[in-house]
């Protein structure tokens, strides 16, 4: 084994592991908040439980995580009440309820923490917020064929068994529970109402969250917790309308926040930050945050540019069909082609005309013969179907809506550039409002 | 409580065993304040009921009171002489359309299928059958097409029937259903009662939230009258008339409305 290799596994391999294995549960679990609108319970969960987890550590003495687990879903549990409560006798919406509670109890575990601290209990602050990741060494077997023995298994830290153990858990539920946990969020009074009681599913959905988060806190710290749970979520939300491809999106990325910010962090230039090195478990959570950018931007569906482009193209085809009609409204007036001058005012500026011109060109729906455009066939079909589309909306606009005659243009100009139905004859009896003559359908 | 203690409805004799749906005395209150009083209530075997009465009284809440969704204060209500609890697979229901978040990520077929969870039972996936007999609610109320759609991309009115489809996918035989006329297209509207007038001639039940009192003759055979109380319940050719709809949205109720206020403000310690 090569000396690289040897380090990477010593030093790397379970911080690496560990980071990715929280990152997924969270990941994971996190879909069900997002989809509840409830992701601030995950921040508040994971918040509220840091009482609990002190006092159940200072009180049996060990790090245990079945007992610690217990600590933290007490303690989870009397949040939940004192959410309720707060909002009931407070009177203060949910948000603000959630909010002082959740901020009352990490102060109040933090408190605890440094008492328990000052008895010489072996727990630090710092590591609640970001964890111990660099604390997770192995020794690992100078050679290869040596791995495959106890001793070998044995010396893997107990951490990553606890992280392994929580996502096969959340795993095994989400799977299992699929059909459930997605009617009760969404529909909770079908739900319920067939006999699947959503207020359980949330319940048992919260305990998990705060199983998540004490499993995950040891070794990576609550802010990783935090982001994982809102943030892989989110960005693949933006990525896919689907709720089981959203889940594995949510997945691949919270692994992926995970392994880029190990690397960012292990490998970012000395001089570039205070102190020589930056937090791996921060780092990944800021990693979570990137990904939830770049979705937002390039997601081809909620994506910004998408949006735009497809605004684009709208206004592309906007400027398309003004230049059409204006040539149908010229051969009707008795002038079969017209100069790009004449065109120019009637479809926007000269520059916006030009590429409409272009693109009717190039989709063969004019013809320009010694500077003068006039309509093909397709051109003159597509061109008469606007008109019809046009002069229907203003005879029912007038006939059905009882609009005045001239108010209904620049309605009817907005609507049939837009997939908006025809209305049909008897809808508007009375024809165009301006005395001319409607083109036939097709 | 246990049924044990509790005497069955069926055995008085204002309240029959046949009836899909008998309410006694059942009273529901919000954060203490009451919105339904004393209710007194039988549903007649195969027909269309609509639920009339004002904003704010207690239609709805009737509605989730019966299915278990709200917390009574006091009474009773079975579904052919049982509790909700054993009646549950005979019985449907549409909630308002605005109740959820249409964002979902799910597909118009999706969202059929969860009327098909009960069946299915806990832990298991929605097989192929399941999946087909969901496809066909969704044709009868003329959304095959859509199937695949997420529901975000449809109109309100063809999420409607996707809720109806919904409906029809639980296979019940008395069926609840919080306005679904509320904000739809005029398809849609001529899709839902051709839906319901199908159920009737199947032998079923339909109860229904209904705001447009210009219909009520048209579309059902019974009404329910409600504000706060029961006005009046019965074939619509007897209970909807002038005067009781007078009583049920004029005036006459407000003191129950200020009564309820009083003793919202009393527990509140005001």
């Amino acid at each position: 084994m090569s000396t690289d290799m040897y380090l990477f596994l010593s030093g790397d391999l379970f911080p690496l592991l560990a980071g990715i294995l929280a990152a997924l549960f969270c990941g994971l679990l996190g879909n069900h908040l997002i989809l509840r609108q409830q992701s601030m319970m995950g921040d508040a969960i994971s918040h509220a439980v840091l009482p609990g987890l002190v006092g159940a550590f200072v009180l049996s003495g060990s790090r245990n995580p079945a007992i610690m687990f217990f600590g933290a879903a007490g303690s989870a549990i009397v949040t939940v009440v004192l959410i309720q409560l707060v909002r009931k006798l407070g009177r203060v919406e949910p948000g603000a309820a959630m909010g002082v509670i959740f901020s009352v109890m990490f102060a109040l575990g933090v408190l605890l923490l440094e008492q328990a601290q000052a008895d010489g209990v072996d727990l630090d602050p710092s590591c609640v917020l970001y964890g111990q990741l660099e604390s997770l060494f192995w020794t690992p077997p100078r050679e290869w064929n040596e791995f495959f023995s106890f001793s070998t298994f044995n010396e893997i830290p107990r951490q990553i068994w606890t992280l392994l153990g929580t996502n096969i858990a959340v795993i095994g539920f989400m799977v299992l529970f699929f059909k459930e946990l997605r009617v009760s969020a969404f529909d909770p009074g079908i739900s319920s109402s067939q006999g699947i009681n959503a207020g359980v599913i949330r319940f048992v959905l919260m305990l998990f969250v705060a199983g998540a988060s004490v499993a995950s806190f040891e070794a990576v710290g609550s802010i990783l917790v935090i982001a994982m749970l809102i943030c892989p979520p989110a960005a693949a939300r933006l990525l896919t309308d689907r709720m089981g491809p959203q889940i594995i999106v949510s997945a691949v990325l919270a692994v992926a926040s995970a392994v880029f910010g190990y690397v960012v962090s292990a490998n970012i230039p000395e001089a570039w930050v205070r102190g020589g090195s930056v937090n791996a478990a921060g780092m990944m959570a800021v990693m979570s945050g990137v990904f939830v950018a770049l979705a937002a931007i390039f997601s081809p569906t909620h994506g910004s540019i998408s949006k735009a482009r497809r605004r684009r193209a709208l206004t592309k085809k906007i400027h398309l069909e003004d230049l059409l009609s204006a040539l149908f409204r010229f051969r009707e007036s008795g002038q079969p082609a017209a100069s790009a001058q004449q065109l120019a005012p009637l479809v926007g500026h000269q520059r916006v005309a030009r590429i409409a011109l272009d693109d009717a060109i190039a989709g063969e729906l004019v013809v320009v013969d010694a500077g003068m455009i006039s309509l093909t066939v397709s051109g003159y079909e597509r061109a008469a179907s606007l008109i019809r589309k046009h002069r229907m909306w203003e005879g029912y606009l007038v006939d059905q809506a009882g609009m005045p005659a001239d108010h209904v243009h620049p309605v009817a100009e907005r609507l049939e550039h837009l997939s908006s139905p025809v209305p049909k004859e008897a809808d508007a009896p009375h024809g165009d409002q301006h005395g001319k003559p409607i083109p036939p359908a097709n | 409580m246990s049924d044990k203690i509790q005497s069955s409805l069926a055995k008085r004799p204002e309240h029959s065993s046949d009836s899909p749906l008998s309410i006694h005395a059942m009273t529901v209150a919000y954060d203490r304040k009451p919105v339904l009083w004393d209710i007194d209530y039988d549903a007649p075997n195969n027909a269309l009921v609509a639920i009339v009465g004002p904003n704010g009284a207690g239609k709805s809440t009737m509605i989730k009171a019966c299915l278990g969704l709200v917390p009574t204060a006091s009474g009773q209500v079975e579904f052919w002489g049982k509790p909700y609890k054993s009646a549950r697979a005979k019985i449907g229901y549409v909630p308002q359309r605005e109740s959820v978040d249409w964002d979902f990520p799910v597909s118009a077929l999706d969202v059929v299928c969860m009327g098909r969870y009960r069946k299915i039972g806990w832990c298991r996936p929605v097989s192929r059958a399941h999946k087909s007999a969901a496809m066909e609610c969704l044709q009868r109320v003329g959304m095959g097409e859509f199937a695949k759609r997420q529901i975000s991309q449809l109109s309100g009115g063809q999420q409607q029937r996707v809720f109806l489809a919904r409906a029809l996918a639980q296979e019940s035989d008395l069926y609840f259903m919080d306005e679904p006329f509320a904000g739809v297209d005029a398809t849609t509207e001529r899709a839902i009662i051709e839906v319901l007038r199908d159920l009737r001639s199947q032998g079923k039940t339909v109860i229904v939230v209904h705001h447009d009192l210009q219909t009520v003759p048209d579309y059902f055979d019974h009404a329910l009258l409600l504000n706060m109380r029961v006005v009046a319940a019965g074939p619509v050719d007897e209970v909807f008339t002038t005067e009781n709809l007078h009583k049920t949205y004029g005036g006459r109720l407000t003191l129950l409305a200020e009564a309820a206020e009083a003793i919202a403000r009393r527990d509140r310690g005001h």
